[in-house]
């Protein structure tokens, strides 16, 4: 009975790597996505173009200008003349950020009075305008320490100030918090795709009603058939880990072969489901829709690029019944964090039991179907 | 001995009946011919007693396994050839062999000489490297003829084997099918070209999902046109016409 899925899964790697550009989208694509999200897909404030339009034109405004362009965060393209030119360049989408310091601002600085600047962001993009807004925030806080502490010529007393250490990504660096999505992502789609079309391709070619007559047994043809993408995608794994230490420099704080043990638990489930989408599929393409359909939720749902936090509370409910929101945890939680068994061992409990439901359901579904 | 036997046999779609209470037999060794128009039931026939499908109502045995108790040990008996080519195109001649030996569970030893039969038997000697998908119409029939009997089946069922092959192809086919009975194979097989049934023991004519005749070729001639030297289309058409007069 082994050799019957031996010789399934030989068939289907002789079948999958003889067309030789299947290589290309199972090893060569993940790195690619993983390059692009790594560089792309950055959440990091860089390069930002700003605009400045300076009423005062004094030795104080200027350092404050010094001190904007003193970072990597922005980049002044634009000198701007009036109020109606700041109108025309965000709508235009030349700078993103305009600041406007106001005629009396050394003045009021040195008369030891409060003064205050006009920041206008471009909301169109509501994520980096909220980075933006708390990076100047933080910007101008320091400033103004420095401005104080040379005015009144003493040191601050009695502030409050924070001693920022930031854990596992002390950088902040969004190619570290995108590469374990990357892994996710690659993983989900690899197995998950490759099953259902490999099992649908056997239906539409009229191949599986051969295999129905033959003394398979519907074990071992599921066995059979899903092997190969197991083992495809935990290679994928291994790679994306790679080309992440490589390139990113990705830290790998816990155990791989943990890592890959959650991962295999994981498949479990997007197997199964990819045995479901064969069942419903008689087409190939039709597979490949149903697929799309539950990646796109299952995706944005998953907290994976987004945090569950700020999901309404009814979609956070929700994400519970997704098993790439656990898988996602756990993967940062293992690279990023190091976490053991011992701390994610809700995760391992939740991907099991969707593992044990979901290849259930679809066994079930995918005998009756075969009959 | 029986080696095929349909009682009452019934397979409804929705309300749609494909088969309807049909019953016959089925010698061992027999070439029995399952004569009839597309969508007269044949595939549907073929399907349930291969255990692809379930029967609505009825029963049937097959190698004396009921399909509906026994449908794995049936899977072990038969050999089954459908309508669409089911070879794996992507794979060569030789990878397709192997992994229906394989599935087979055939011996290794038994492998290997059943392997140099088949090609010698589909004429495919020196091609086993050929990717499938590159061989003739005739060359993919025999080579799905003959992975369907690696296995040495006791029953082969055909369902319209020659549907997309040329003239001289379907001869070089039926003389195989010849041979395999000659061995003691149980052939069941449709079709609708009446030249190729008419080398068939015996035929059932399968009309609207009812059998409206059945017989040797011979006796059907004479019972139906009064001439042991007429067509089977003759005998065909004047079947379908006694049926539509009995329904009235």
């Amino acid at each position: 009975m082994l050799s019957v899925i031996r010789h399934i899964i030989r068939k289907e790697f002789i079948q999958t790597f003889r067309d030789k550009r299947m290589l290309l989208p199972l090893f060569v694509a993940p790195v690619l996505q993983l390059i692009l999200f790594g560089f792309a897909a950055t959440t990091d404030v860089k390069n930002i173009s700003i605009g400045v339009l300076d009423y005062d034109k004094s030795r104080e405004s200027r350092a404050l200008i010094g001190n904007f362009l003193n970072t990597e965060a922005f980049r002044l393209d634009h000198n701007i003349g009036s109020i109606e030119q700041i109108d025309d360049q965000i709508q235009r989408g030349d700078i993103k950020v305009a600041v406007v310091i106001p005629s009396n601002f050394e003045k009021n600085l040195h008369g030891g009075q409060n003064t205050s600047i006009q920041i206008i962001l471009d909301g169109s993009d509501a994520n980096s305008a909220t980075i933006v807004l708390s990076y100047i925030a933080r910007l101008l806080n320091s400033h103004s320490e420095k401005i104080m502490t040379e005015v009144l010529g003493r040191n601050m007393s009695g502030l409050i100030k924070s001693q920022e250490r930031i854990w596992y990504n002390p950088d902040l660096k969004s190619s570290i918090y995108m590469v374990p999505g990357v892994i996710c992502l690659i993983l989900l789609i690899t197995t998950l795709l490759l099953t259902a079309m490999a099992i649908t391709k056997e239906r539409e070619m009229g191949t599986l009603e051969t295999l129905v007559v033959s003394p398979i047994k519907p074990w071992e043809l599921i066995i059979g058939k899903t092997a190969p993408f197991v083992l495809i995608g935990l290679v994928d794994i291994v790679l994306i880990l790679l080309a992440g230490k490589i390139i990113f420099g990705l830290p790998i704080r816990g155990s791989i072969l943990f890592l890959l043990g959650v991962s295999l638990l994981f498949i479990v489930t997007t197997l199964s489901i990819g045995l479901f989408v064969s069942t419903i599929s008689r087409t190939q393409q039709q597979a490949m829709t149903s697929v799309l359909f539950f990646l796109m939720p299952a995706m944005l749902l998953s907290g994976i690029f987004t945090p569950l936090e700020s999901m309404p509370r009814v979609i956070q409910h929700l994400t519970l019944l997704n098993p790439l929101r656990y898988y996602g945890k756990a993967v940062r939680g293992i690279l990023l964090k190091g976490n053991g068994p011992e701390i994610l061992w809700p995760e391992i409990l939740a991907l099991f039991l969707f593992g044990l439901v979901t290849l259930g359901v679809s066994s079930l579904r995918f005998r009756k179907h075969l009959e | 001995m029986i080696c095929i036997e349909v009682n009452q046999l019934t397979k409804q779609f929705g309300r749609f009946t494909a088969v309807n209470n049909v019953s016959f037999k089925v010698e061992k060794g027999e070439i029995f011919g399952f004569l009839g128009p597309n969508g007269a039931g044949k595939s549907t026939t073929i399907r349930m007693l291969c255990g692809i499908i379930r029967p609505t109502s009825g029963s049937a045995s097959v190698g004396g396994y009921g399909i509906d108790s026994f449908p794995e040990d049936i899977k072990r008996i038969i050999g089954y050839m459908s309508q669409k080519f089911t070879l794996y195109q992507d794979l060569t001649v030789e990878e397709n062999i192997d992994f229906y030996s394989g599935i087979h569970r055939l011996p290794s030893k038994l492998k290997t000489e059943r392997k140099r039969w088949v090609l010698k038997m589909a004429g495919l000697m020196g091609r086993e490297t050929t990717l499938t998908r590159n061989l003739s119409g005739g060359w993919k029939q025999r080579l799905s003829l003959g992975c369907a009997i690696l296995h040495q089946p006791d029953i082969l069922f055909l369902d319209e084997p020659t549907a997309s092959v040329d003239p001289a192809s379907r001869r070089d086919f039926w003389d195989l099918i010849y041979d395999l009975s000659d061995l003691g194979t149980t052939v069941f097989v449709t079709s609708h070209y009446m030249d190729e049934v008419e080398r068939c023991h015996r035929i059932a004519i399968i009309y609207n999902g009812k059998i409206i005749a059945s017989g040797s070729p011979k006796k059907l001639k004479v019972q139906y046109t009064g001439n042991s030297e007429s067509s089977l289309e003759d005998v065909f058409i004047s079947a379908i016409k006694r049926e539509k007069e009995n329904e009235k």
